[in-house]
């Protein structure tokens, strides 16, 4: 035991210096959703899936969805991902998610694409 | 020094999950003991009734931590048994391929603890830094790194490439060197076989009577495996060797421990040449028949069992899980008795006990109003906890109010 | 005039101010090596201080059953016995501030001293977890004592003295007696371990059985100063080692730069090297072993360390009689 201690020493440390060093994750990972709203038809076979009810899909207009996302609720298992039959929602490799305001955590997907933070003052 | 009654939890310093161990002592000697659990009571199997099946799956992965897959696979098990679907082979093989990365990342984590609990922390560093090879494994095969979420009713979610094959076998083998020292570390190295060795004694026939499941039976020369007496998943076909020991104490189940490491690098080895071609997955319909299943695997602390009744809708009516802790924790009054304070973390530590598994059950309780009630609704319930505080502690608790998200 | 220059060195160097720098400094020596024995990266340089001052800024709860006065005394205590320690070991090369013939007796009782702190600040605390703590302080003080207390008096045997700056001297005049000295060195080493309460001897602050130990109830500045003597204490009992057990330092003859005679800060320099060391090896001994028992660390001391120190006292007479003829 004495050896293998001592030789540690002398190598370099297995751990990394986060946040100053990044963390890499692997291809495939389950992070943050991200919704694509021209594929969307409405089925809402998602939300009947959804473990925590972290999803919403609502309806802005003909054959035109949006969707409400509570990233406190979700336990990003994508099974939404895995039922949407259109492949409307991926799941990206972003996973630091943290912030001290709760109503950051609720992110909208307009129709056209853009992701907005629900705001209070009524602009788009 | 006179008796003394000394609390070692809910919360402690030694261990990882809440339970109540009331120690009588005398000096430094156990006189009694006392075992209480349910710290860690949610309220799962009442939820499970109110969700459909997928969305259950995710619900009952999220009893334990470390045995995520274990509860998760257990109960697609049942619910797949009681549909009368039959699985895909290679669904199979990848369902047991992550169970045994589960094992090995479980044993690694106990290794680690264990020599935290004895004061040897560079075993703790060193058995973690290794575990986190089976955590990247993990994260590459199914998405993250703990709630692994690999299973789905009828099969599995992801296949598994030639190349994520050929890293497998890459780290396994890394794995099996260090695993290695391991076994010389706890078979070679003096303080830590002094700590271990003649502690927390189980004798055989206790073991048999009090139920010891797992490695804390097998130890005490319980030859009990249910990955040989009842296969499931894709165990019917490999071969390898259930891992038995006399020692009967803790020095036992570290040993049947890194044996059963050594084995599963094995079984990996069998799996990932054997792998058969074809699908992973079958289409199950959302409602199942009515019917009922209890399926059994083994986890890394023992046998898991679940009970499954379905009364065709899309949501079960009644799920039950039965932890091998909660069969293990029997056991530990009778391995503490004429043991030593110094002892106990250890001794509690090898059993490898998960309290969030254990806490399942509903009591009914009795009613003090002494009317027939067996179900209480929240606000009774609080009420009654209120005034019994009030009486037998002398709080009051009333003043505390109840966030409106619930 | 005399008094200014006595109050300087007490308090400031090297004194009470250089052994809390020296301290901080040892602390962060101590974990950095341990953290790399066991590959990870360990704490920045500034961890002990920001620990210090972190502790000072908190509140401090006194239990309502406890002595108060007695409480907060204790650890004032036990960072003036080890300071008191420092003065009398030998620092530059032969030279110690405050030397009289027995002085190495006074310096290993003023070193008991704190562990006497610690058990009294267990006993006070009437907290469950202090009391246990405190019983196994004491416990343990009467196993390792005897094998240190032999072990470090072994050196002053052969230099038939008991004065530490006469034991350095006669040791850098012959300096290959040192190696007669060996068993003993080993001995000590291990039975400081108890005295310092690291592991494996850390029953006493075992912190997965018994929560802190004697210091379970102490919170704040208490808090702080009992781990200030903690860390100073590390430093005198290296130093002790050092000065008793390692005396190689540079003839007396003055080494001029410049026209200065640095000769003392040199051996001052090779002094603090000498103690690092000893911190290396203390460092490494922490990492290769677990905790033992308090029955299997008494048996331990009793049955291995007591009759190896019992050997070197032999060793040590019998080489007096045949060196002084």
């Amino acid at each position: 035991m004495a050896s293998e201690v001592l030789n540690h020493v002398f190598k370099k440390p297995a751990t990394v210096n986060y946040p100053f060093v990044k963390a890499v994750k692997p291809d495939k990972f389950r992070g943050k959703l991200l919704f694509h709203a021209d594929k969307c038809i409405g089925c809402m076979l998602c939300m009947k899936d959804c473990p925590s009810n972290a999803i919403t899909i609502k309806k802005v207009g003909e054959k035109k969805f949006e969707c409400i996302i509570d990233l406190d609720k979700c336990v990003y298992c994508a099974q939404c991902v895995d039922t949407c039959p259109k492949k409307a929602i991926e799941a990206t490799k972003e996973f630091e998610l943290a912030q001290i305001d709760r109503s950051k955590l609720k992110i909208v997907y307009k129709n056209d694409n853009a992701e907005v933070k629900k705001d209070t003052q009524g602009q788009s | 020094m006179a008796k003394v009654t000394i609390p070692i939890g809910p919360q402690h310093p030694a261990l990882k999950e809440p339970a109540s161990f009331n120690i009588t002592l005398d000096g430094e000697k156990i006189l009694d003991m006392i075992v209480k659990v349910g710290y860690n009571h949610r309220g799962i199997e009442k939820a499970c009734e109110q969700r459909t099946y997928i969305q259950d799956m995710y619900l009952i992965e999220r009893i334990c931590g470390i045995c995520s897959h274990t509860h998760s696979t257990c109960f697609i098990q049942a619910v797949e048994e009681i549909a009368g679907v039959q699985m895909p082979k290679r669904g199979l093989y990848i369902r047991t391929l992550v169970a045994e990365l589960e094992r090995i990342h479980s044993h690694l984590l106990w290794l680690g603890v264990a020599g935290h609990e004895v004061g040897f922390d560079t075993l703790l560093m060193y058995s973690w830094r290794d575990r986190e090879i089976v955590m990247d494994l993990l994260a590459m095969l199914t998405g993250n790194r703990v709630n692994y979420a690999i299973n789905t009713i009828g099969g599995v979610r992801r296949d598994i490439t030639p190349e994520q094959i050929k890293t497998t076998l890459a780290q396994v083998d890394v794995l099996e060197e260090r695993t290695k020292y391991y076994i010389q570390v706890a078979t070679e190295e003096i303080t830590l076989i002094e700590r271990l060795s003649k502690v927390g004694t189980l004798s055989h026939d206790d073991a048999i009577r009090l139920g010891a499941v797992g490695p804390t039976g097998r130890a005490s020369g319980a030859d009990i495996d249910v990955r040989r007496d009842d296969p499931y998943a894709a165990y019917a076909d490999l071969s390898f060797k259930v891992c038995v020991d006399n020692h009967n104490d803790v020095l036992g189940r570290t040993i049947v421990r890194v044996s059963e490491l050594m084995e599963s690098y094995k079984m990996i080895r069998q799996l990932l040449k054997n792998i058969p071609e074809g699908p992973v997955v079958v289409k199950v319909p959302r409602k199942i028949p009515a019917g009922e299943a209890l399926s059994r695997y083994e986890a890394p602390r023992g046998e898991d069992v679940h009970y499954v009744k379905a009364n065709g809708t899309d949501k079960p009516e009644r799920v039950r899980v039965r932890a091998p802790t909660l069969a293990n924790v029997q056991a530990v009054a009778a391995m503490l008795k004429n043991g030593y304070l110094a002892d106990i973390p250890i001794v509690v530590a090898a059993i490898d006990p998960c309290f969030s598994c254990t806490d399942r059950m509903m009591v009914s309780m009795k009613d003090v109003n002494a009317s027939k009630e067996n179900v209480i609704d929240w606000k009774t319930l609080r009420k009654y906890s209120i005034d019994w505080y009030r009486q037998n502690r002398g709080l009051d608790l009333s003043k505390i109010k109840i966030s409106k998200r619930w | 005039m005399h008094y200014v220059y006595d109050l300087f060195c007490i308090l400031v160097f090297p004194g009470l101010i250089f052994l809390s720098i020296f301290g901080v400094i040892a602390e962060f020596i101590d974990r950095k090596l341990y953290a790399r024995m066991q590959n990870r990266m360990g704490p920045p340089w500034f961890q002990p201080v920001a620990d210090f001052i972190k502790l000072l800024a908190k509140e401090e709860l006194i239990p309502e059953e406890a002595d108060a006065r007695m409480f907060k005394v204790l650890p004032v205590f036990a960072v003036a016995a080890v300071v008191t320690a420092f003065l009398y070991i030998p620092l530059w090369n032969t030279t110690s501030l405050y030397s009289f013939n027995g002085d190495i007796i006074v310096v290993l009782y003023l070193l008991t001293l704190p562990t006497l702190t610690f058990f009294l600040a267990g006993w006070y605390s009437t907290s469950l977890y202090a009391t246990i703590g405190a019983v196994r302080t004491l416990t343990q003080l009467f196993a390792y004592e005897v094998p240190l207390f032999m072990g470090i008096l072994c050196p002053a045997i052969l230099a038939d003295s008991w004065s530490l700056e006469a034991i350095a001297k006669f040791y850098s005049e012959h300096p290959w007696y040192t190696l007669f000295n060996l068993l003993g060195f080993v001995v000590s080493i291990i039975a400081v371990q108890g005295k310092l309460e690291r592991i494996p001897f850390d029953i006493p602050e075992a912190e997965t059985e018994i929560v802190g130990g004697t210091f379970t109830e102490y919170s704040g500045k208490l808090l702080a100063l009992f781990r200030m003597a903690i860390d100073i204490e590390l430093i005198v009992c290296a130093a002790l080692l050092a000065a008793v057990f390692l005396p190689f330092g540079l003839s007396m003859a003055p080494i001029t730069i410049a026209g200065l005679d640095i000769e003392p800060a040199v051996s001052f320099l090779i002094f603090l090297v000498k103690i690092l060391a000893i911190i290396f090896v203390m460092s490494l001994i922490r990492s290769i072993f677990a905790r033992l028992r308090i029955d299997q660390m008494i048996d331990f001391c009793w049955k291995y360390l007591a009759p190896a120190a019992l050997v070197q006292i032999l060793i040590s007479f019998i080489l007096k009689g045949i060196l002084i003829r």
